[in-house]
């Protein structure tokens, strides 16, 4: 029997078919309120109110979590149409229409996101126009040009979305595919450019380049240009991409859980192993844009450098150092699980590396984790001589911290590589030659990473930071590229000695994948925090102080808090995006078989212009 | 051995050396009971990855726990059984009543070694000029009003460091001064413990506020001393 869906539901779809125009009408009002800001100025017209607050939860608490929320949404609707464009390119190029068929079901999950996201963005500007008056007559002061950018910019990516989405089925095939591709890469170069200009105002008010002179544009330019914005915006960019991945495995693991027919177990298995790949694909760069962001930070300002890294907010790394350990264990484990599982008769042959690397990434895990000060009781201290411990005090700093992030990141690429060649057998008459050189690589790079780690402790600051912190990262990336060329070269022609099984993995891989994009999330809201955070008691740095009565540094357990409520909602609205966007495809299923032509009088729309045509090819 | 038998064994032996060998080895001291926790919470992580990676192996581990805990097939045990469903929540009320009851033990510290430096005193370069001259009357100046506290050799250990808590800091160690600015050195000598800032309280230091009593310029030679006599280098970014 056919239930006709609820009024709610309806209402949902009705929207939904044209998602985007909500997010073109916030973007229109941005552009009508902007130029408002600057007329505002041009009357001399200042506000004597500088603040406003909100009962109850207070303005910086509304505001922090509105700003997360969005960043992480932004965050969402960058990274997806990444990793949806990366899909629909591999399976242009190989031909695996499931690689479409991923692509375009998460390039349907954007239209409601990316409205979604701009509608957080819309209250965003409202609260803070209206809580911070004054700080954003300064910001708009100085950043009314690009303002006008963004806005379009936002048209621009609207319309590219638009076309993207909808033209999907129309532009399957040959030269239309490729304009398609060429639609998707537009939509990532428009979404890059909304990514960093909004980075410059935040960039801004952490490390500002204010200049007294020159025209409104060439004022805006060399605010824009500040000194942390290139490492933010490479930083945010990447880790976008991980977030894009990582939600892709949770949505895939949670689907794979509640998979009733083989298909869908097959399906939601590769779509995590997809997800987790990507993921882990960002991960692996990550620490080094950190770092980059970081040095940065110290050489910009070292009041603000130890203040997040030896002050107050270094129990945030402490933090992150837990949440990327665990980060990098689910990752890990999902792909070991995988060569159990999905390979058969491979247990056995990969247990003992499986171990040693387990133990590796544990013992780099417990160095990263070590506090310089420790967290001890009077007796505990008096008996170290203080808070920090005379020999695993060592492990505290960055020589250390670089280290083994640099190992982990090897480790993890060595269970990629080990997952990838599982179950094949190279025909090349050079691939025992080039294992053997992998390996010798692979020592001589460990070697080298700790031998520099160690020799770090000995030279002068400038010295580990300019030379060897570099050297440990370039070794490793060399590492990365040299074994995935060889690998791939060996793996060409490789004959397949066991099939790879779909749909096989236990419950406890779908887990893994939620746990990990929770990280992810967990791991973006205390970052965010200690980024805003480091400045202060100042609106802008060293430029305009903040005088409201939230002018102080909450504490660490009440900030953690609210992150975590943060990703409770992010998760909360993520889930309502997907059950939005997967309505549709829900009702055809309730339809069963019955629902072959979509023509058919009563049949249920597809949710925002899904195909029909295209899932029935596949 | 069981499966079962493996991690327990493993985790008593980290237990073990991390609490009567790591303390004993020469230069080291005991652990804290939070440093303890994290890392046995770790090895526990990597024991629960390792046994349930395949179907196999996560039965041979959470098989017999399975079984026990739900009374399949225990015979004898089943008393056993009944002992740990009892004694249990009882250790866990028991950890829950230590944690929160009442006591005169102040609380546990995270104390921030490094807290950041006011506007005024971060990017200052050293105004003396770098020469032997200039060093060895640092040393001197070093040796009359420092070396008391933290040591002749720039170890933290000199006569008066035993009536400190927390000592005087070891700048022969690589993770002090050769940490940070020389700017940052100077604020710290100058404003001494009363002089820090309020982020991150407890503050505990008795360093002088030696501002009262040198004069800047004595300051600037006293760091240069401190750096050439420990041999570590200030942060820099050139």
């Amino acid at each position: 029997m056919m239930e006709r869906p609820g009024m709610i539901q309806r209402l949902i779809r009705r929207v939904a078919e044209a998602p985007a125009a909500v997010a073109a009408f916030v973007a229109t009002l941005g552009v009508l309120a902007a130029p408002a800001l600057g007329l505002a100025a041009d009357t001399g017209f200042t506000s004597s109110v500088a603040y406003r607050d909100v009962p109850g939860i207070g303005s910086r608490n509304l505001v922090w979590v509105i700003a997360q929320l969005h960043l992480l949404l932004a965050g969402f609707v960058l990274g997806v149409p990444i990793f949806a464009w990366l899909c629909e390119v591999v399976g242009w190029k190989t031909g695996e229409k499931r690689y479409d068929k991923l692509a375009k079901e998460f390039t349907k999950l954007l239209s409601s996101a990316y409205s979604t996201t701009a509608l957080f963005g819309g209250i965003l500007l409202f609260i803070l126009i209206g809580a911070y008056p004054k700080l954003m007559a300064y910001l708009s002061d100085i950043f009314f040009p690009s303002f006008m950018v963004y806005c379009a910019l936002f048209l621009l990516e609207t319309a590219t979305l638009y076309m993207y989405w909808y033209g999907w089925d129309a532009m399957s095939e040959g030269g239309s595919k490729v304009f398609h591709l060429f639609l998707g890469f537009m939509l990532n170069f428009f979404a890059f450019f909304i990514m960093i200009i909004p980075n410059s105002w935040a960039t801004f008010q952490a490390s500002p380049v204010v200049i007294a002179e020159g025209s409104d544009l060439a004022r805006a330019w060399a605010a824009t240009w500040n000194p942390t914005w290139w490492p933010v915006n490479i930083h945010r960019l990447i880790a976008n991409v991980v977030l894009g991945g990582y939600i892709c495995g949770a949505y895939a693991g949670i689907r794979y859980l509640s998979a009733k027919t083989t298909e869908e177990r097959e399906h939601y298995d590769w779509m995590g192993y997809v997800g987790n790949f990507i993921g882990v694909f960002g991960l692996l760069p990550l620490p080094f844009a950190g770092y980059w962001l970081m040095r940065e930070i110290y050489q910009y300002n070292q009041q603000m450098g130890i203040t997040l890294m030896g002050g107050f907010l270094s129990w945030l790394f402490i933090l992150q150092a837990m949440l990327i350990g665990v980060l990098f264990l689910g990752s890990n484990y999902y792909f070991w699980m995988g060569i159990s599982h999905r390979i058969p008769g491979s247990e056995a042959q990969y247990k003992k590396p499986i171990l040693t690397m387990l133990v590796i990434l544990l013992l780099c895990l417990g160095v990263w984790m070590t506090p310089h000060s420790l967290v001890a009781s009077l007796e505990e201290a008096q008996k170290m001589g203080g808070t920090h411990h005379p020999l695993l005090g060592v492990f505290g700093v960055m020589s250390a911290k670089m280290t083994v992030s640099n190992l982990m990141v090897l480790v993890t690429f060595m269970s990629f590589l080990m997952y990838w060649q599982a179950g094949k057998q190279a025909t090349v008459g050079w691939a025992r030659v080039a294992k053997a050189v992998m390996n010798a690589l692979l020592v001589i790079a460990g070697i080298a990473v700790i031998s520099l780690g160690v020799y770090g402790y000995f030279v002068p600051a400038i010295i580990r930071i300019n030379y060897f912190s570099t050297s440990q990262v370039g070794i490793v990336l060399f590492v990365l590229v040299t074994f995935t060329l060889l690998t791939s070269a060996i793996l060409k022609s490789a004959k397949t000695t066991t099939e790879m099984v779909w749909g096989r993995m236990p419950p406890r891989a779908g887990y893994a994948l939620v746990l990990n994009a929770v990280m992810v999330i967990l791991l973006m809201t205390l970052m965010g925090y200690a980024r805003s955070s480091s400045r202060v008691h100042w609106h802008v740095y060293g430029v305009m102080r903040d005088s409201s009565q939230y002018a102080f540094s909450p504490a660490l357990g009440y900030a953690a808090a609210l992150m975590a409520a943060n990703t409770f909602f992010f998760c909360m609205i993520v889930a309502f995006i997907f059950w939005v966007a997967t309505m549709g495809d829900k009702g055809k299923n309730a339809h069963g078989g019955k629902e072959k032509s979509a023509d058919s009088h009563g049949a249920l729309p597809v949710m925002a212009g899904g195909s029909q045509t295209l899932d029935k090819q596949i | 051995m069981g499966a079962l038998t493996k991690p327990v064994i493993l985790l008593v032996t980290v237990y073990l050396f991390l609490k009567f060998v790591v303390p004993n080895i020469p230069g080291s001291a005991p652990l804290p009971a939070s440093l303890i926790f994290l890392y046995l919470m770790l090895v526990t992580a990597g024991i629960v990855i390792f046994f349930t990676m395949s179907s196999e192996s996560k039965e041979a581990f959470w098989g017999p726990i399975q079984r026990f805990l739900t009374g399949e097939n225990l015979g004898a045990l089943s008393s056993a059984r009944y002992a740990v469903l009892i004694v249990f929540p009882l250790l866990v009320g028991w950890q829950t009543f230590g944690s929160t009851a009442v006591s005169d033990a102040p609380p546990a510290e995270n104390r921030t070694i490094h807290p950041a430096p006011p506007g005024e005193y971060t990017g200052l370069s050293n105004p003396v000029s770098k020469t032997p001259e200039n060093i060895m009357q640092g040393k001197g100046f070093y040796a009359a009003f420092c070396s008391p506290c933290h040591g002749g050799n720039f170890d933290g250990k000199g006569p008066a460091a035993r009536g400190f808590n927390p000592p005087p800091a070891n700048f022969a160690d690589p993770t002090t001064i050769a940490m940070l600015q020389e700017s940052y050195l100077f604020w710290r000598i100058k404003k001494g413990g009363v002089g820090l800032p309020i982020e991150g309280m407890p503050w505990k230091s008795a360093m002088p506020r030696w501002e009262v009593e040198l004069p800047d310029e004595w300051i600037w030679k006293i760091i240069m001393g401190e750096y050439d006599g420990a041999h570590q280098s200030p942060r820099t970014w050139e």
